[in-house]
């Protein structure tokens, strides 16, 4: 085992297993897009193109089962890596029935909530209090130790009302609660600087008197290192984390958006890079994989993520009349009273 | 001996947090301090981390109880005022509201909202919102009436799988008495006939109901028998019930303390129209506050709010068509 640059050791299943899993999103993500530009998909495609190494690495240090994890638009990466099965992703966007949502909802809204992934929302910054209320109640059930929950968001969302009450009701209650900023300087198309005044997002964490990790998000092996650290301080009861990660969207907003407003110098600059070519040369570099592993499992993912869309696509999408049109759980009228 | 409609939701939510280890209380001021209004009163040292002081952060408050929910918790969420919920509207009709239908996992918290105008309240201590959270799928909107209608819907709408809001009359709190808790407790969604008559109905909810009674008793006087139905349950609503005794009474008032422009006694009105035009010997009439924020000076209060003075005008109009 090498070390990195601060000194821990480097984690060769950890890295590998991340790193399938930035793969495999990227693999499905450009199917996605391949989908949504031949109108096969219902609704928008949203990708995380470039932000696959932050994503990976959160979700690699999450353990599915025990921790909480609530994915934004740019997390096809984690959710991989959290556990979530690709045939969730292709039957939500290909508007299959037997998908999570059922048809109700699409996309990158996605979600298995009693399994610990909440579905989200496309208001910004509002599952931060709701990851924060899985750990609280995991505290009242006695049962909080060793659990961690997280949630990514981007720069834009530090701007929103939801963020700030949700962090700082975490960092009052000193939950286990791990929020990942991906920084990539255009929330849509809004540059930084009509976004926030101060210089770094992660001057934000001393005022909620939460922990602040700052890390490039294009590089894998920092991001493990960083991202690893702050899960690992939220689930020892070192209480809120939040990391801000440098990096850049390598696609548009969705895939109806070509990004233009990015300028060239930003794009060609070192946060242009993709963290995918990155992060191959740093686990040959330091002979965590080969090159032809790296190759075979490009044509397994290529493979499962064909098997994926092609089964998605065969099933049956919903049925209007088979709706039982009701939000309720509860079936009105009641006969009596419940409560007794 | 009296129960004050307050003290029955104090009870309520002792009851629940004894019997029931999902529920737990979270608002602002509820701990130590027992609640602006003192709903929680004495129950922070009753039952030892079971009731929490919350952040004035309303949005973060809704967002946590539903994840607290999402993890088989029953959050009882109190609104400092019904008119700060406004701040948690969007974790209420986009998270909570949502989050059964889109996922299959239900919400099951209970917001409390003190609803309703009292004297020198003004426009942000005063409003009525369960024509807003009504109008939204996904949400179960009660407004209790009565001592035991406080009491037992609150325990049934926490039993329930839904998100539920709770709009407990300010007014109510002290000033409505009862010898005791107990009720002929309806089921959630029933509405009741509060007082039977035969030349009118009206269709009141939450404290409009004391102020339909008032002045079906003085229309009395004149040898009018006037039909009092008590909501309960603003969503579901009860049309049946409605029907019926628009059935035996050929007319209809719909009155509520929320403003004008659409809301609860819009709803009423369209459905009675739209199901039971055919009963109907006269116009439907609705009666609501005035189309201005709830204004602060008393003298003003009284005459923004329908009264029994304006709601015997309202009915005098409407039997004499």
């Amino acid at each position: 085992m090498k070390p990195y640059s601060d000194g821990t050791v480097m984690n060769r299943d950890f890295l590998r297993s991340a790193f399938r899993s930035m793969l495999l999103a990227r693999i499905l993500e450009n199917k996605l897009s391949s989908l949504y530009k031949a109108g096969k998909i219902v609704g928008g495609v949203y990708l995380g193109r470039g932000q696959e190494a932050v994503s990976a690495c959160l979700g690699t240090s999450l353990i599915q089962g025990t921790d909480f994890f609530a994915p934004l638009i740019r997390d096809q990466a984690g959710r991989t890596a959290f556990g979530e099965p690709l045939i969730d992703c292709t039957r939500t966007y290909l508007g299959s029935v037997e998908g999570p949502m059922r048809g109700r909802d699409g996309n990158i809204h996605r979600g298995r909530p009693s399994m610990g992934m909440p579905a989200m929302i496309s208001h910004l910054g509002a599952q931060v209090p709701v990851v924060a209320g899985m750990l609280f109640a995991k505290r009242l059930q006695g049962t909080l130790a060793g659990r961690v929950g997280a949630t990514c968001i981007g720069d834009g969302a530090t701007s929103t009302g939801a963020f700030h009450e949700g962090l700082n009701l975490a960092a009052i209650e000193g939950l286990p609660l791990v929020i990942v900023i991906g920084n990539n300087q255009f929330a849509y198309s809004t540059p930084n600087h009509r976004q926030f005044a101060c210089k770094d997002l992660v001057e934000k964490a001393k005022g909620y008197g939460v922990g602040g990790f700052s890390v490039d998000g294009t590089d894998l092996l920092a991001c493990a290192s960083v991202i690893g650290e702050a899960v690992k301080r939220a689930r020892e009861g070192g209480g809120p984390q939040m990391v801000v990660a440098r990096l850049l969207r390598l696609s548009g907003h969705g895939e109806h958006d070509d990004g233009s407003y990015v300028p060239s110098e930003i794009r060609n600059g070192h946060y242009g890079r993709d963290c995918i070519e990155v992060a191959m040369r740093q686990l040959v570099e330091n002979q965590l994989a080969t090159v032809d592993e790296i190759f075979a499992w490009q044509d397994e993912f290529g493979d499962d993520v064909q098997r994926a869309v092609a089964q998605a696509q065969q099933e049956a999408v919903p049925d209007p009349y088979q709706e039982d049109w009701t939000a309720l759980a509860t079936r009105f009228p009641i006969p009596q009273p419940i409560f007794p | 001996m009296s129960v004050t409609y307050i003290d029955a939701i104090r009870e309520a939510q002792e009851k629940l947090l004894r019997e029931d280890d999902r529920v737990f209380l979270y608002g602002q001021d509820i701990a130590t301090f027992g609640g602006a209004f003192k709903a929680t009163k004495g129950l922070a040292e009753q039952f030892p981390n079971r009731v929490f002081d919350a952040p004035i952060s309303e949005d973060a408050m809704i967002g946590m109880a539903v994840g607290a929910a999402i993890e088989g918790m029953r959050p009882i969420v109190e609104m400092q005022f019904a008119d700060f919920s406004s701040l948690a509207f969007n974790q209420l009709v986009n998270q909570a509201a949502t989050h059964f239908y889109r996922t299959g996992v239900p919400i099951p918290i209970t917001v409390r909202l003190p609803s309703g105008g009292t004297p020198g309240s003004g426009p942000f201590h005063s409003q009525s919102m369960e024509g807003i959270y009504a109008q939204y799928p996904g949400l179960v909107v009660l407004t209790p009436a009565t001592v035991s209608d406080a009491y037992h819907m609150l325990l049934d709408g926490v039993a329930l799988d839904d998100p539920v809001i709770f709009c407990e009359h300010k007014f109510l709190y002290r000033w409505l008495k009862a010898k005791s808790i107990n009720g002929d407790h309806l089921p959630i969604g029933q509405a009741r006939i509060t007082r039977p008559g035969k030349h009118a109905t009206v269709v009141a909810y939450s404290a409009m109901v004391h102020e339909a009674v008032r002045a079906a008793d003085r229309l009395a006087q004149d040898g009018w028998e006037i039909e009092v139905v008590d909501l309960r349950s603003v969503k579901p609503l009860d049309l049946d019930t409605i029907l019926a005794s628009v059935a035996r009474t050929g007319r209809l008032l719909a009155v509520g303390e929320a403003f004008p422009w659409g809301g609860v006694t819009a709803e009423v009105i369209a459905r009675v129209s739209e199901e039971g035009f055919h009963l109907l010997d006269a116009p439907p009439q609705r009666l609501n506050a005035r189309d201005t924020p709830v204004p602060y000076h008393p003298k003003l209060w009284a005459a923004h709010r329908p009264t029994p003075e304006s709601i015997c005008e309202a009915l005098r109009k409407l039997l004499s068509f």
